[in-house]
C-alpha cells in the first residue's frame, strides 16, 4: 500500500503520480487531501484499489477499465463516465451524469445524485453496468438508457421530498430501472418506458446488489429489501422506428 | 391512397430491346428492385417508380442496353411550387413522418469555390515545375507552442504533431453508415498514402486495428465503441460535436442495420437502435468541452492530439475561438454541403453556412486573437476537386476532409438513398449480397489514385504560383481573387476582386 498526499497538487501532477505507482505494479493507493482534482483514475486499465479521501473533481474514473475506487467524501460530475469495467464506491453524494454511457462495472453511491444519472448506459455482451444510489436522484434519471441496471433506494429522504425528479427514463430503449417504494403520481415518466412490478428473479438480482451495497456502507440489507420495488423497462428497443417518411 | 401512387416516378428506365441479351445482370444488381424479370413471358422489364438513378445497371449492362432518363413531370410550370415540394408533401401526407435523405445539400446555393480564382506567376517571379523541383505537401496537424521552447508550459499538452503526406484526409464515415468493405478501403488507402481516415462515431472494427495508426477515432454523444484501447490505438482523437449535413441534431442508426459485427464494433446489443443524442450530455459549455478534451488527453497520457469537429454555423468564428482556448489541437469545420448517410431533408437543405465563409471567418478570428498557432484547421463539406482544396487552404485551412468525393471514387453515383440501406454499389448497405461487390483492395487503389491525382494537381497549382510548399499557401489570400462577389462577400472571404493587383 502506498500513500499520496494530494494537497497542492494539480490534477495532472496527482494523476501522473498515481499512474507511475500503478505502472510499477502497486495494488493499493491511498490518496489523502483530495480537493477537486479531476480525472482521477481516468482511462486507467489496471486491477488495483484507489482509496480517495476528500472530494475528487469531475470525471472520476472516466473511461476506466478495472480499478476499484472508494471515495470517503462526496464526488462531483461524471463519476464513471464511459467506464468499461471496475467499481466506484462513494461514501457521500455524487452530482450530475454519474455513469454516463458506462458499459460495464458498478457504481455505488451512498447519498444522493444529481441530474441525468445513468444516461445512455449500455450493455454489451457479458457486460451489464450497474448503478445503485442510496438516496434520491434528480431529473432525467436513466435518460436514453440502452442497457444495464439502475437502482434507486431513497434512503434518508426527508418528509415531502421526492425520491426522483421528472422525466425518468426519457428515451429509454434498453436496460432496467428499479426504484424502492412507489412513485408519486405527479412525477413525469418518459413516454418510452412502462412501470411494472418486479418478478421474483428480479428480486434475486436486487438482493445480491443490495447486499453488496449494504456491505460497503455498513447498512442492513434486509431492512432495505423489506420495502417493495417498482421496475421500469422500455416499451421498445426501437423508440424512433416510425419517425420517418421514405 | 398510397404516397407512391400520388407521385409520378422521378426517373424512367429505357431499355434498348434490340441490344438486350436477357442476361439479367440488371435484375440482380439493382438494389431497389427497379429491374424485374418475368420468367413466364421471358421478359425483362422495369418498375420506374423504384428507380433512384444510381446507374448501377447502366454501368454493368454488358451490351449497354440501358439508359435512365429523368421522367418529365407534366405539371403546370410553377417556379414556386416545384415538383419536389409537391412530392414531399404527398410523402408526408401519407406517412406523417420526417422527410429523410442522404448525401449533402443539393440545392442551388452559391458555391464560393466557383467564384474564386487562383493566381499564377508571370515574368516577375518564376513558377516552379513540380516534376523537376521539390514540392512539399506534407502537413503537420496539431498545436504549436506560443513561442520557441514554449512546449514545457503547455497546459493542454504538449501532444505530438501528426504528419500527413498530402493535406487531404478521409472524413468521418462510420462503419454502419457504410459497409465494412468501404470502410476498409478508406483505411487501406489512408495507410498506403500516408494520410488519415476517420472512423466516425461507430468505433473501429477489431479486424482493422492494423490501420489504427492512420485513424482519427471519434468520440460522439453516443460514445459508441469508445474505450481506452480504441483511444490509445488511434493517431488522433476527434470529439464530434456536429456535422455539416445536420447541424444541431443527433442521429439514429436504426436497429435493422445493427448487424452482429456493427453491434460488436459499437459495443451495443444487436438490433437496438443506436441513438446519438443531439448534444453530449457532459458538454453544455466551452468549459465542459475543455473537460472532455482533458479527459481524453489524461486517458491517453497526452500522446494523442484531440480534434473537435463542428458544423459551420452562424457563430462559427466565436465558437472556434472557444474550442481553441478549450485545448483542442485541431478544429474540423464541416460546411453545409457535407454529406451523410441519413439526415432530415429540411435540416440538410436549410441549416448551416458554406465552408468557404466559415474557414475564412475562423482563420481571421484566430489570427486576430493571436491563437492561430494553437490549432490546425481542417475544412470539410463538399470538396469536389483539388482546386477546391487549394482554395480552402488559401482561405486558411491546414488540411481538408473529403467524404463524398471518396465515396464517388468507390462507385457512389449520388442517388441520395443511403438511408435506405439498399445501396446498389455496396457502399451504404450491410446486405452481404451487395457489400461483396466492393472489393476493398480495388477500392483502396481507386482512392489512392484519387489522392495521387489531386496531390499532383495541387503541386502544379502551387508551382504555378511560384510556391514550393503547401505551408506557404495557408491563409495566403493574396493568391485568391473573387469574381462576381459583393463587397460583403469579398470582405468576409478576405479577398480582392479579380482585376485588382497585389
Ligand atoms: S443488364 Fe442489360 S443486357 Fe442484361 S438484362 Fe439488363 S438491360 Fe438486358
Ligand atoms: S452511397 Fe450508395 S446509396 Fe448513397 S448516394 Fe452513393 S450510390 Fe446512392
Amino acid at each position: 500500500m502506498k500513500r499520496l498526499n494530494a494537497q497542492g497538487l494539480s490534477y495532472r501532477e496527482l494523476n501522473e503520480k498515481i499512474r507511475a505507482l500503478l505502472d510499477s505494479g502497486e495494488k493499493e493507493i491511498v490518496i489523502e487531501n483530495v480537493n477537486g482534482q479531476r480525472y482521477i483514475g481516468t482511462g486507467v486499465k489496471a486491477q488495483a484499489r484507489l482509496v480517495v479521501h476528500g472530494v475528487p473533481g469531475n470525471n472520476l474514473g472516466a473511461l476506466m477499465d478495472g480499478l476499484h475506487i472508494e471515495v470517503y467524501g462526496n464526488a462531483q460530475d461524471g463519476v464513471g463516465n464511459t467506464m468499461n469495467e471496475g467499481t466506484i464506491v462513494v461514501h457521500g453524494h455524487a452530482t450530475d451524469i454519474t455513469g454516463y454511457s458506462m458499459r460495464g462495472g458498478k457504481i455505488f453511491i451512498r447519498g444522493h445524485v444529481g441530474y441525468r444519472v445513468g444516461i445512455h448506459m449500455k450493455a454489451f455482451r457479458e457486460k451489464n453496468p450497474v448503478i445503485v444510489v442510496g438516496g434520491k436522484a434528480g431529473d432525467f434519471f436513466g435518460e436514453y438508457m440502452a442497457g444495464g441496471t439502475l437502482v434507486l433506494l431513497g434512503l434518508d429522504i426527508k418528509p415531502g421530498e421526492q425520491i426522483v425528479g421528472n422525466y425518468i427514463a426519457t428515451g429509454m430503449h434498453g436496460g432496467e430501472i428499479f426504484i424502492r417504494g412507489k412513485l408519486d403520481d405527479d412525477i413525469l415518466i418518459g413516454k418510452e418506458a412502462k412501470v411494472l412490478e418486479p418478478e421474483e428473479k428480479d428480486y434475486h438480482r436486487l438482493e445480491a446488489l443490495i447486499k453488496e451495497f449494504a456491505e460497503y456502507f455498513d447498512l442492513d440489507a434486509d431492512k432495505i429489501l423489506a420495502v417493495p420495488f417498482i421496475k421500469l423497462i422500455p416499451y421498445n428497443k426501437r423508440p424512433y422506428g416510425n419517425l420517418y417518411a421514405y | 391512397m398510397s404516397a407512391i401512387r400520388m407521385n409520378p416516378p422521378e426517373f424512367r428506365v429505357v431499355r434498348d430491346e434490340e441490344k438486350c441479351i436477357k442476361c439479367l445482370v440488371c435484375v440482380r444488381q439493382c438494389g431497389f428492385e427497379a429491374q424485374q424479370y418475368d420468367p413466364e413471358e421471358d421478359r425483362v422489364y422495369s418498375l420506374d417508380e423504384n428507380c433512384v438513378a444510381c446507374q448501377r445497371c447502366v454501368c454493368l449492362c454488358p451490351t449497354r442496353a440501358l439508359r435512365i432518363e429523368r421522367n418529365p413531370v407534366p405539371y403546370k410550370l410553377n417556379a414556386h411550387w416545384t415538383p419536389e415540394h409537391i412530392h414531399n408533401i404527398n410523402k408526408q401526407a401519407a406517412t406523417g413522418g420526417v422527410l429523410l435523405t442522404g448525401m449533402g445539400n443539393d440545392k442551388p446555393y452559391p458555391a464560393y469555390f466557383d467564384r474564386l480564382l487562383l493566381n499564377a506567376s508571370q515574368v516577375t517571379n518564376p513558377s516552379i515545375d513540380p516534376l523537376r523541383e521539390p514540392m512539399e505537401l506534407r502537413t503537420y496537424l496539431g498545436s504549436r507552442p506560443d513561442y520557441l521552447g514554449g512546449e514545457k508550459d503547455r497546459y493542454f499538452g504538449p501532444t505530438p504533431l501528426v504528419p500527413i503526406e498530402t493535406p487531404i484526409m478521409f472524413t468521418a464515415i462510420s462503419y454502419g453508415a457504410i459497409s465494412h468493405q468501404a470502410f476498409e478501403a478508406l483505411a487501406r488507402a489512408a495507410k498506403a498514402y500516408g494520410t488519415l481516415f476517420n472512423t466516425g462515431e461507430g468505433g473501429l472494427p477489431e479486424d482493422l486495428y492494423e490501420y489504427a495508426d492512420h485513424a482519427i477515432v471519434q468520440v460522439a454523444s453516443g460514445r459508441f465503441g469508445v474505450h481506452s484501447e480504441y483511444l490509445n490505438a488511434a493517431r488522433v482523437i476527434e470529439i464530434k460535436i456536429g456535422q455539416g449535413a445536420k447541424p444541431g441534431i443527433g442521429g439514429h442508426l436504426p436497429g435493422e442495420k445493427i448487424t452482429a459485427s456493427i453491434a460488436a464494433t459499437r459495443m451495443i446489443p444487436e438490433g437496438t437502435d443506436a441513438l446519438s443524442p443531439a448534444p453530449h450530455h457532459d458538454i453544455y459549455s466551452i468549459e465542459d468541452l475543455r473537460q472532455l478534451i482533458l479527459t481524453l488527453k489524461e486517458a491517453t497520457r497526452y500522446t494523442k492530439p484531440v480534434s473537435v469537429k463542428i458544423a459551420a454555423v452562424h457563430n462559427v468564428a466565436a465558437i472556434a475561438s472557444g474550442i481553441a482556448r478549450a485545448g483542442a489541437d485541431i478544429i474540423a469545420i464541416d460546411g453545409f454541403r457535407g454529406g451523410t448517410g441519413a439526415a432530415p431533408l429540411m435540416i440538410r437543405d436549410h441549416v448551416g453556412i458554406p465552408i468557404e465563409l466559415a474557414i475564412a471567418a475562423v482563420d481571421q478570428r484566430l489570427r486576430e486573437e493571436g491563437i492561430r498557432n494553437r490549432v490546425s484547421l481542417v475544412a470539410a463539406g463538399g470538396f469536389r476537386s483539388s482546386a477546391d482544396v487549394v482554395k480552402a487552404i488559401a482561405l486558411g485551412a491546414d488540411a481538408v476532409y473529403i467524404g463524398t468525393a471518396a465515396l464517388v471514387a468507390l462507385g457512389c453515383h449520388l442517388c441520395q438513398k443511403c438511408y435506405t440501406g439498399k445501396c446498389s454499389w455496396g457502399i451504404a448497405t450491410q446486405d452481404p449480397y451487395k457489400t461483396r461487390r466492393l472489393n476493398p483492395e480495388i477500392g483502396a487503389e481507386r482512392l489512392y489514385n484519387l489522392l495521387h491525382g489531386w496531390s499532383h494537381e495541387i503541386k502544379e497549382m502551387l508551382g504555378g504560383m511560384g510556391i514550393n510548399s503547401i505551408e506557404s499557401l495557408r491563409g495566403n489570400r493574396l493568391h485568391l481573387r473573387g469574381v462576381g462577389l459583393t463587397e460583403a462577400e469579398l470582405k468576409l472571404l478576405g479577398v480582392k476582386h479579380a482585376g485588382e493587383g497585389m
